[in-house]
């Protein structure tokens, strides 16, 4: 017999084995993290919680199991960002304008998983359509990091835009988690939660049915506590879907069995941009580590130039909020959500949108709303369009000359709640290590690296060529065992 | 050139036309629901047309197609890449937020249309562009005091808004245009033209100048539903454009209504906000990419369009332009027409068609699909007329029983006994009869008096039923009444 | 570029948000500091590139004409915060 507790901190892995090997039910994985979710409900981690719908797609499990008809995720418990629609399950997008929607639909990316036998614990708190690097911005309010400074007690940010996610992963609330990311919305609260998160490449999953914030920068991907388990998600949750137009037809390969090549003979590209003033020596020195690590691993650094990348955060936050401005236009009171009546149509749409938009959506709206309106588009939208391009031509550059790229996850350790919010551009710094890989469409993966001064985890950022999420993945296993990262949160499964 | 006599001189008319036509096709633009017309409130609905969150587009083949194929038929250029792009703005119908359209980068460039005018003249006006785009819900004001209504079922219809260079001068060159333009849509089958259902509808960019200026300030009187109004609310609106300026004042550029029941355009108050549609390229879609070999594809399958099935009507069965004209305006009557003609005296059969037979057809109001006399019973008529088994003139009424009854002229001219007499000996018979009992009239012949001929020939005709054979009674009068 | 409060209630406007007076003139600090941070972005030489609206290597995929969809009202209109049978409703639209 396995103690619940026991079973919160199994690896997916290690899970998905116990479960083969009838050491343990589905039933009794599922049980074990619907009760250290409800014991962590502190953390927020949750906006949803779904403990009905878990049992009972456990017991399919178990009686799946049994007949030996087990499918590659069966049994697995998973918490959903909630930006994914799911069926009949509320869905908000941590915004209080789609209070009640429940949508008659599933994404492909959730269905894809259900379809692998994973099981659903609930809907994870984000920032409001995720727009944030905090957690700050839901509407159901900001979740809390499991991880404490040492000796200090004060709650610190998740990070964002997936910070529930995060959270319940790091938590030991659930095996693993989807999560979007935008501009670092899975890697950045990955890296603050010490956890291993991976945005594969545009278009590698599906965005049907993911509330859409920005779509040319918006890919799912999955977060979890080891590389191998992001490896395992990450293939039931990918693949080619006719429904999405910028969906990709490529076969996805097996990247757990990918895993096992190492990365003896990779060349590491080690961008010169990316020493960014001001960043904390700690974050500098753990990527020094991570590049020794590396090479002792038999990996060759190789110093790269991207000229462009320090222009990437100012060209995302002008695509971003362009894109956004436009999706979420159809948030307007009339087939879904959140209405506030008015004395005409128009006054209908204000009185909702004002009501139904926290400050940060609202801010993005109409930044994208500027850049889009007439006599701006030249200097802002198509200017944004051209810098992009350059950064594309960067990576393309340098990908011809090394294999991965290797820099630091985020500028600085998880913040403390509610720090940064009266000043947009701070909160933005958040991103200027991720944001690249998303204007580039390209595959990057946070692993955590280490510990600050004060004990938080830091992450460290792999970013790789389009579609080989494999040779990423591979260098995040050799930091990652390297590292040997086995420090755990103050707050595990509501114990603290 | 057409000139409006104005109080202060003479003006000049500037038209450009926007029309939106409906693409035919089964499914959705970007998405797979349904696309009839008249169906339940929005039960031709999915989550995509209905603007739900996550929601996403994947474009229809066939409208691609469609669209190319309607590009050829205008002689246009085919663009090989092009890009949607979203076209913002909220209304109740419009349930994205956006339109998906195509603004810098359309499917189809450079066009032209040739106009037939009356007299057999024609004109070639421009075709800026053609574009891909969706058509939104439908908002119904008069069901509830306080509510409007809205049904998606259109939301996400193919249209194809086909842009007009502003190269018209009359009202009639814009209903000639819109004839035209339709014609050419219907034998391309890649829109129905059904203005009453909306599946074509039409924008009129109207402007007046004084000959020879720089083109004046537009007004643009949106969504006008028939060729008709289309042509009214141009005679109208230029009139009143006149006599703005003739008073003193200036146009401003505004969108207007034209209200069918007054016959007056009036400015549309709720479309005065100006517009900023934020155009930027869909991130949901990829730029569309046609290859040579498609376009060439559906070019080698293009079906002859009106201007060639004219001019060939013309050089092949020798018919004048007017008829020629008159005939292929519909696919469907050319194709009447030329069955009838097949293996006839093409002139004939021309006659018959745009004469008897279009009349009975208008009268009846019915397609010509559903026509009682299908155009095999019109060529068994005209076989009848040739072998002189019925006179022409008898031939009308054999076409009226056919008409009525549905049955073929053999059977009617049987039933009837209107079989046309060209036997010799009972014409002699009947001539002698009719000779004997008007002797004095046969001296008065011989002495000189001609003209009684004609009476003659009428008595014969009467004697007979109007069967005899017209030229052998000629013949054969001739003869016996010389003596 | 900065922005002023009228620009911000003409955006505002546009993206149909209502903001209150207070809200336009703290709008408009904040917006104006993150635009003329964007505006870095004119450093760079982009004489001749060629905008990039999308990162996928591919061409846009077409589907069949099928109907393959629809045939759902109540799906459709179950979410609606205000609909009468067969109908979304919205505050009389007067043209």
């Amino acid at each position: 017999m396995t103690t619940p507790s026991e079973l919160t901190h199994l690896t997916l892995a290690g899970a998905r084995d116990g479960l083969a090997a009838r050491r343990f039910s589905a039933v009794e994985l599922a049980d074990a993290h619907v009760a250290a979710i409800e014991a962590g409900r502190q953390l927020n981690a949750f906006i949803t919680e779904t403990p009905d719908q878990a049992r009972a797609m456990a017991a399919e499990s178990d009686r799946r199991i049994a007949a030996g008809e087990a499918r590659p995720l069966e049994g697995i418990p998973l918490a959903i960002k909630d930006l994914f629609c799911t069926e009949g399950v509320a869905t908000t997008a941590g915004s209080h304008i789609l209070d009640g929607f429940r949508p008659a639909y599933e994404s492909t990316v959730t269905a894809n998983l259900w379809r692998a036998g994973a099981v659903m614990l609930g809907k994870a708190n984000l920032d409001e359509f995720a727009m944030g690097s905090s957690n700050m911005t839901s509407y159901h309010g900001a979740v809390e990091n499991p991880w404490r400074r040492q000796g200090d007690n004060r709650p610190l940010t998740p990070g964002g835009s997936s910070g529930g996610s995060a959270a319940a992963v790091a938590a030991r609330m659930a095996l693993g988690a989807t999560g979007t990311d935008t501009g670092g919305s899975i890697r950045q609260p990955a890296a603050f939660c010490g956890i291993v998160g991976i945005k594969p490449t545009y278009g590698r999953c599906s965005r049907w049915g993911i509330v859409a914030f920005a779509s040319s920068l918006d890919q799912a991907g999955p977060m979890a506590r080891t590389v191998r388990d992001a490896a395992i998600l990450l293939g039931q949750m990918a693949g080619h879907d006719p429904k999405d137009s910028t969906s990709v037809p490529l076969p996805v390969p097996d990247f757990e069995k990918a895993l096992d090549e190492g990365v003896r003979g990779l060349r590491i590209g080690i961008p010169r941009e990316y020493r960014i003033e001001g960043t904390p020596p700690e974050i500098e020195a753990l990527w020094q580590q991570g590049i020794a690590w590396l090479k002792d691993a038999g990996a060759e650094p190789v110093e790269i130039s991207l000229p462009h990348a320090r222009y990437a955060l100012p060209t995302y936050y002008i695509i971003a909020p362009a894109e956004a401005s436009s999706n979420l236009a159809r948030y307007d009171g009339v087939r879904f959500g959140l209405r506030v009546p008015g004395g005409s149509l128009d006054e209908m749409y204000e009185n909702t949108r004002a009501a139904g938009f926290g400050a940060e959506v609202k801010r993005r709206v109409l930044i994208g709303t500027y850049v889009l309106s007439a006599g701006y588009y030249d200097a802002y939208y198509l200017k944004a369009q051209r810098v992009r391009a350059r950064i594309v031509e960067d990576f393309r550059n340098a990908f011809q000359q090394v294999d991965a790229i290797l820099t630091p996850a985020t500028p600085s350790a998880a913040f403390g709640l509610g720090e940064n919010m009266d000043d947009p551009l701070a909160m933005y710094l958040n991103d200027v290590f991720t944001v690249t890989a998303n204007l580039a469409g390209l595959p990057g993966l946070s692993v955590p690296g280490g510990l600050s001064a004060e004990g938080l985890p830091l992450g460290l950022q792999v970013l790789g060529r389009a579609f080989d999420e494999a040779t990423v993945l591979r260098v995040g296993q050799a930091i990652e065992r390297a590292a040997g990262f086995d420090a755990k949160p103050a707050m595990v499964g509501g114990a603290a | 050139m057409s000139l409006i006599e104005g109080r202060t001189g003479a003006w000049e008319v500037v038209i450009g036309l926007e029309v939106h036509a409906q693409v035919v096709s089964h499914s959705k633009l970007f998405s797979g629901a349904a696309t009839e017309f008249g169906a339940e409130p929005n039960s031709q609905v999915s989550f995509v047309d209905a603007g739900m969150p996550g929601m996403l587009p994947v474009i229809n083949a066939a409208c691609i197609r469609q669209a190319v194929l309607t590009g050829l038929g205008l002689e246009a250029e085919i663009n090989l890449v092009s890009v949607f792009d979203r076209k913002n703005y909220f209304y109740a119908d419009l349930p994205q937020g956006y339109q998906i359209s195509q603004f810098t980068r359309p499917i189809v460039g450079r066009g032209t249309i040739v106009l037939d005018l009356p007299g057999g003249a024609s004109r070639s006006v421009g075709i800026t562009r053609l574009h891909l785009e969706q058509d939104a819900g439908k908002s119904m004001h008069d069901q509830h005091p306080t509510m409007s209504y809205i049904d998606l079922n259109r939301s996400g219809v193919a249209l194809m808004e086909i842009v007009s260079e502003p190269d018209m001068r009359t009202s009639e060159e814009a209903g000639a245009y819109l004839k035209k333009l339709r014609s050419i849509l219907r034998y391309l089958g890649t829109c129905d033209g059904n203005m009453e259902e909306g599946s074509m509808r039409c924008d009129c960019n109207v402007s007046v100048r004084r000959p020879g200026d720089e083109l004046g300030t537009r007004c643009e009187i949106k969504n006008v539903n028939s060729i008709r109004f289309v042509m009214q609310s141009i005679e109208y609106e230029a009139r009143r454009q006149i006599a703005v300026i003739e008073d003193g004042g200036t146009i401003r550029q505004e969108t207007r209504l034209f209200d069918s029941g007054r016959g007056e355009t009036r400015s549309m108050r709720s479309k005065e906000h100006a517009h900023d549609y934020r155009y930027f390229p869909d991130p949901d879609l990829l730029p569309l990419v046609l290859s040579p070999e498609f376009v060439a594809e559906i070019k080698a399958g293009m079906p002859e369009l009106p201007d060639a099935k004219k001019a060939r009507f013309v050089s092949e069965y020798g018919l004048t332009p007017y008829d020629a004209g008159v005939l292929v305006g519909e696919q469907e009557n050319a194709a009447f027409f030329e069955a009838v003609a097949r293996g006839r005296d093409p002139k004939l059969a021309a006659n018959w068609v745009t004469g008897d037979f279009f009349g009975f057809l208008n009268k009846s109001g019915l397609p010509i699909a559903e026509s009682p006399v299908s155009a095999e019973a019109l060529g068994g008529l005209i076989d009848l007329i040739r072998d002189g088994t019925i006179s022409g003139r008898l031939a009308k009424e054999v076409f009226e029983a056919m008409w009525e009854t549905g049955k073929p002229a053999p059977a009617i001219v049987e039933e009837r006994g209107l079989k046309q007499v060209s036997d010799t000996g009972s014409i002699e018979a009947s001539i002698d009869g009719v000779m004997a009992a008007n002797a004095d009239k046969v001296a008065e012949y011989r002495s000189g008096k001609d003209k009684l001929f004609g009476f003659f020939v009428g008595q014969v005709m009467k004697a007979t039923q109007g069967k005899a054979n017209p030229a052998l009674v000629n013949e054969i009068l001739k003869r016996k009444l010389a003596g | 570029m900065a922005i002023d409060p009228e620009t911000v209630a003409h955006i505002a406007r546009l993206a149909r948000i209502k903001v209150t007076e207070d809200e336009k003139a703290a709008l408009a600090g904040e917006l104006s500091t993150i635009l003329q941070w964007i505006e870095q972005l004119d450093e760079v030489d982009t004489a001749g590139v060629e905008p990039v609206s999308s990162v996928v290597d591919a061409v846009l995929p077409w589907r069949e004409d099928r109907v393959t969809d629809g045939g759902q009202a109540e799906k459709v209109l179950r979410n609606a915060p205000e609909a009468v049978p067969g109908f979304f409703a919205v505050p009389k639209v007067v043209e």
